[in-house]
């Protein structure tokens, strides 16, 4: 579980966040949506300490208040997070295996063979055998995924993070590589904050939603709520094309 | 703030040191064929200009070979390969590292709690600190070869005249060789420093990280300059 307290962020005097409130729940697939430029990303990047929240907020990891703590104590938690950027961010100078073992390489005392036999453990888990000796611009946008997701994994964090983890994939891979984050979320019972404005995700794989509004929380609820939602915003974010919203009127509302 | 996460102790120091090896033979192997044919055509047209200036009869014959070596262990190798260094490492340095901010590697190394300062550019500063004066050592010899090679190829100076002009004095002013190889390991900290922090704080994309790449060699071959003009006055 991870609260959200007060969080703000200001930038060079703009406010970018207003005073957001939320709780991402363990063994859930928690969403964060909202359009380009609405703040999803600073949010993200507050809650892992990438950024620091203005005064007054705070984050805390099953109760631990995450943004108290020092360099040191946080080393302790990132530890317990795994990450999957938006683009990727794999090594590039590393190979597949190198990558999804470089977490352990670092802040393990692992043998080499316990680290070869989690890395292909985790490859195996995200459906990617036989690629290990590759470099990352050697394989597709949707396997460069799969190994980020593998990287992150490795570590059996406890709380995972995917900044739009289907952008510039074609609909049926993003599908396939929702279906990997949920799966491995019930699996693990991990605190999975993912950030999309997909709404294919946000039906498919949306527990928790919490919907963003120009830096400010508008909405929370669930995949099944925000169909049903008049909240004006909502709607012009979810139906915003003619597809969705025939699709809306067929279905009645 | 920036000078004290890159020098604190690394995560791993097993990790660390092999990261040090990858980058010495990044920057040594990868510049050593350029630094040798510079060098070697350097040493082969300075020794034919000078040596046709020289050829009055007042002066001693040794003096081509005793100005080549000095030109060579004064200035040439150490300041202006480190500038050519500063052009080619300091580039791909900041190229490297600005590459990996713009596509939030730099972001993954800190989310897993990896000192990314300290793994991305302590090894980089280590590796061209102790790289640079060997590469030097290198161009010291190649230029001066290239002396030996014209005078025996073109016959303008005997060779033998030639080795008597590089050794002359050569005891006298050995110190010459130490400030020779101070040079390009205060250079080489310069090089990997300045590129690697222009690189970490790139912002934007790939526009940037041109501009990254640009600035940092900009500003390495002014401070590889101006620290020149003040180890050269220490010197004498
Ligand atoms: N480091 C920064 N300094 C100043 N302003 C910033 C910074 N990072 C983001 N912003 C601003 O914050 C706002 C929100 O950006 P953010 O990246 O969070 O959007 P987003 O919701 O993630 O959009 P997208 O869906 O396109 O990724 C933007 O107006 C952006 O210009
Ligand atoms: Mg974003």
């Amino acid at each position: 579980m991870i609260e959200l307290k007060n969080i703000s962020k200001t930038f060079a005097g703009t406010q970018i966040l207003h005073d957001i409130n939320f709780t991402f729940e363990t063994g859930k697939v928690n969403l964060i949506i909202g359009q380009s430029g609405s703040g999803k990303s600073v949010l993200t990047k507050c809650i892992v300490g990438l950024h620091e929240p203005d005064k007054g907020g705070s984050v805390l990891y099953d109760d631990r208040d995450f943004t108290a703590m020092k360099r040191r104590k946080r080393k302790a938690i990132r530890k317990e997070i795994g990450m999957l950027f938006q683009h990727s961010a794999l090594f590039d100078s590393l190979t597949v295996e190198e990558n999804v073992g470089f977490p352990l390489v670092m802040f393990t005392k692992m043998s080499e063979e316990e680290i070869a036999d989690r890395v292909n453990f985790c490859l195996k888990r995200v459906e990617l055998e036989n690629k290990n000796n590759l470099f990352p611009s050697e394989i597709s946008g949707g396997m460069q995924k799969r190994v980020a997701i593998a990287r992150a994994i490795a570590m059996k964090p406890k709380y995972l993070f995917c900044d739009e983890p289907n952008s510039g994939l074609d609909p049926k891979t993003s599908i396939v590589i929702d279906n990997l984050i949920k799966d491995i979320t019930y699996e693990y019972g991990m605190t999975t904050v993912v950030i999309t404005h997909d709404m294919n995700s946000v039906i498919e794989i949306g527990d928790n939603i919490m919907f963003i509004f120009e830096g400010k929380k508008w909405w929370e609820g669930d995949n099944k709520s925000i169909i049903r939602t008049d909240n004006e915003e909502i709607n012009n974010f979810v139906y915003a094309s003619e597809f969705m919203k025939t699709l809306k009127d067929k279905l009645g509302g | 703030m920036m000078l004290y996460a890159t020098f604190s102790k690394p995560d791993k120091l097993s990790v660390f040191w092999r990261r040090v090896a990858t980058e010495c033979v990044n920057i040594g192997i990868s510049s050593l064929m350029i630094v040798m044919i510079i060098s070697l055509f350097i040493g082969i047209s300075v020794t034919t200009q000078v040596g046709e200036l020289l050829s009055a009869p007042w002066i001693p014959d040794y003096t081509l070979g005793y100005t080549l070596r000095q030109m060579s262990i004064l200035e040439f190798s150490p300041t202006i390969i480190s500038l050519i260094l500063a052009g080619k490492v300091g580039s791909n340095i900041a190229g490297e590292i600005g590459t990996m901010r713009v596509t939030e590697q730099i972001d993954a190394l800190d989310i897993m709690g990896v000192n990314s300062q300290n793994y991305l550019i302590l090894p980089k500063i280590i590796a061209s600190m102790f790289t640079l004066p060997l590469l030097v050592i290198y161009s010291m010899v190649a230029c001066i070869y290239g002396g030996y090679f014209i005078c025996e190829l073109t016959g303008l100076r005997s060779t033998e005249v030639y080795v008597d002009g590089i050794r002359e004095y050569f005891y006298d002013e050995a110190f010459t060789v130490y400030w020779a190889l101070l040079k390009p390991v205060i250079f080489g900290f310069i090089i990997a420093s300045i590129s690697a922090y222009y690189g970490y704080f790139t912002k934007g994309g790939a526009l940037d990280v041109g501009k990254s790449g640009t600035k940092s060699v900009v500003t390495s071959s002014l401070l590889i300059l101006a620290f020149d003009v003040i180890i050269s006055s220490m010197m004498f």
